[in-house]
């Protein structure tokens, strides 16, 4: 059994979401990760990544706010699941709820010890 | 508070209480600043709880989370207007580190004074009841757009009207003095009436969502209850009538979203609980010595509780609309006088009424007219009920006449 992380790339989901639109959303992740937990899968250890008050640190030590503007695949967080291969992580990952979203990615990548 | 699980409607109720005190916080110039960052609160808490589960006390989180990311919006804007300012010797420091105040008390004050703000005669009443459903009940946009049968665009082309003309007219978010609270008072009491019957009487298919709206007037206009100065005797009344009418939301509608007419409602549904409460507000509403046109309907609503056709009921029913068109006249109300007047007087009596009413391009009008002609001259009822079939609008409005027509043609066939 390896460790994956599942990486979520999609918009700063405020700017388009109605509160009980955020709800709904946190209710599928919810309900997504409890599917891979009840299988024993889900390694908790997952994070939101925020998306204000954040910096990109460039070559020669440049700082800018964010990797934002136009950009629709920023990332907005991650969890680490495990899995026998790559394929079965990208199983778990259909079931993103950030996968509504057109244009919207989850990447999945093996934890390299 | 429940902890546990998902709590409905959560973060909609926590919306409108984060943004109704950041933007008193702010002014309302910045209004957008205090929507963006409520949401912004909202989908970190999404973010964060999907995954590490829902903090203990979920309100205190996202309130934390809010004053956080309020702090630092402040402190960049407050970096940029020092130096713009420097550059055009503007005063500085307007900004400065003022405790955001996320206490209950600040926060229902907030609300209240809100409230004033957005029922302001300065926008239009379409406008007052949008901006409350987006600002004071955290609807979104989708359902706002959806509540009032139109798109998004439109929803959005016209609340962001109306928060240039608050902010052009420098609306403050403050309570009106005591000696004016109740000429604003009336404008407030019209928009909570307003978003009422927009969900009561609508013709919008979801019914969720209407019903939504008339239960978010409700709690609009209890806040005013439970505040002393607005605590008046028209606010009670208007909560009573809300609470008479509210009781029948569940027998008036069936499964597929048709209304049922008041004489086929099964009086099971009826919520007495609702019934009990409005009953308590109108018998609070009993001071002062004005009876509003709240306090009439309030107390038509009432009778309305009691199915059983009484003479005293249609009596006192008659005398309520007499009055109510006395202080108030709308040819609805005419017509719904002359219903009441058939009841004691007879129908020749009402006919003679109704059709003193200019109402005739409306398709309530030719219903009760259909109604009263029935058995005095059938083909005369015919007409009415087709006048009124052409004139409808809502899909409700016209199953039920449709109904209707059916059962005449039966009716005269047999």
């Amino acid at each position: 059994m390896e460790e994956f992380i599942l990486i979520f790339r999609h918009e700063d989901g405020s700017k388009i979401a109605s509160p009980e639109q955020m709800q709904i959303w946190m209710k599928q992740t919810m309900d997504w990760l409890a599917g891979i937990a009840v299988k024993g899968r889900y390694e908790g250890k997952g994070n939101g990544l925020g998306f204000d008050d954040s910096r990109v640190v460039w070559h020669n030590n440049v700082v800018t706010n964010g990797p934002f503007g136009e950009i629709k695949e920023t990332i907005g967080g991650y969890v680490i699941v495990k899995a026998d291969s790559a394929d079965e992580a990208a199983e778990f990952a259909k079931g993103c709820p950030v996968l509504q979203g057109e244009g919207n990615s989850v990447e999945v990548r093996k934890l390299v010890h | 508070m429940e902890t546990e699980g998902l709590i409905p409607h959560l973060f909609r109720t926590e919306y409108r209480k984060i943004v109704s005190t950041l933007c008193k916080h702010f002014g309302f110039e910045q209004i957008e600043i205090a929507e963006d960052l409520a949401s912004d609160t909202f989908l970190a808490a999404a973010q964060v709880w999907a995954m590490k589960g829902m903090p203990v006390n979920p309100a205190a989180w996202l309130y934390n989370v809010a004053k956080n990311k309020a702090k630092n919006y402040l402190q960049h804007n407050h970096v940029f207007e020092h130096k713009i300012a420097a550059a055009i010797k503007n005063e500085v420091s307007s900004v400065d580190e003022d405790e955001i105040d996320l206490s209950a008390e600040n926060i229902n004050d907030s609300q209240l004074q809100m409230m004033f703000a957005i029922c302001h005669p300065a926008i239009s009443p379409e406008a007052q009841v949008g901006l409350s459903l987006r600002i004071l009940c955290g609807f979104g946009i989708d359902e706002i757009a959806e509540a009032f049968l139109t798109n998004k665009e439109l929803i959005n082309k016209r609340l962001f009207r109306a928060k240039e003309i608050l902010r052009e007219q420098k609306i403050k978010i403050e309570l009106p003095a005591r000696a004016e609270i109740d000429g604003r008072l009336s404008t407030v009491l019209t928009t909570i009436y307003l978003l009422f019957n927009e969900g009561y009487y609508s013709a919008g298919q979801n019914h969720t969502i209407r019903k939504e709206l008339c239960l978010e007037a409700m709690r609009l206009c209890n806040m005013l209850v439970e505040y002393e100065a607005t605590n008046k005797p028209q606010v009670n009344a208007l909560l009573a009538l809300m609470c008479f009418h509210a009781s029948r939301l569940d027998a008036r509608m069936n499964e597929s979203g048709e209304l049922i007419l008041y004489e086929e409602q099964d009086t099971g549904l009826w919520n007495g609980e609702l019934i009990s409460k409005g009953a308590y507000f109108l018998s609070r509403s009993a001071s002062g010595n004005r009876a509003s046109k709240y306090h009439l309907e309030a107390a038509i609503a009432w009778w309305q509780t009691q199915k059983e056709d009484t003479n005293e009921k249609w009596e006192q029913m008659l005398q309520l609309h007499d009055q109510l068109l006395q202080i108030e006249y709308s040819p609805i109300a005419a017509l719904n006088r002359a219903y009441a007047l058939s009841k004691v007087n007879g129908k020749a009596a009402a006919i003679e009424a109704a059709e003193q009413v200019s109402l005739n391009k409306h398709h309530l009008y030719h219903a009760l007219l259909a109604d009263l002609y029935i058995g005095i001259d059938n083909a005369k009822a015919m007409t009415h009920l087709q006048k009124a079939m052409s004139l409808a609008r809502s899909a409700a409005d016209r199953a039920i006449l449709t109904r209707k027509i059916l059962l005449y043609e039966q009716k005269n066939t047999a």
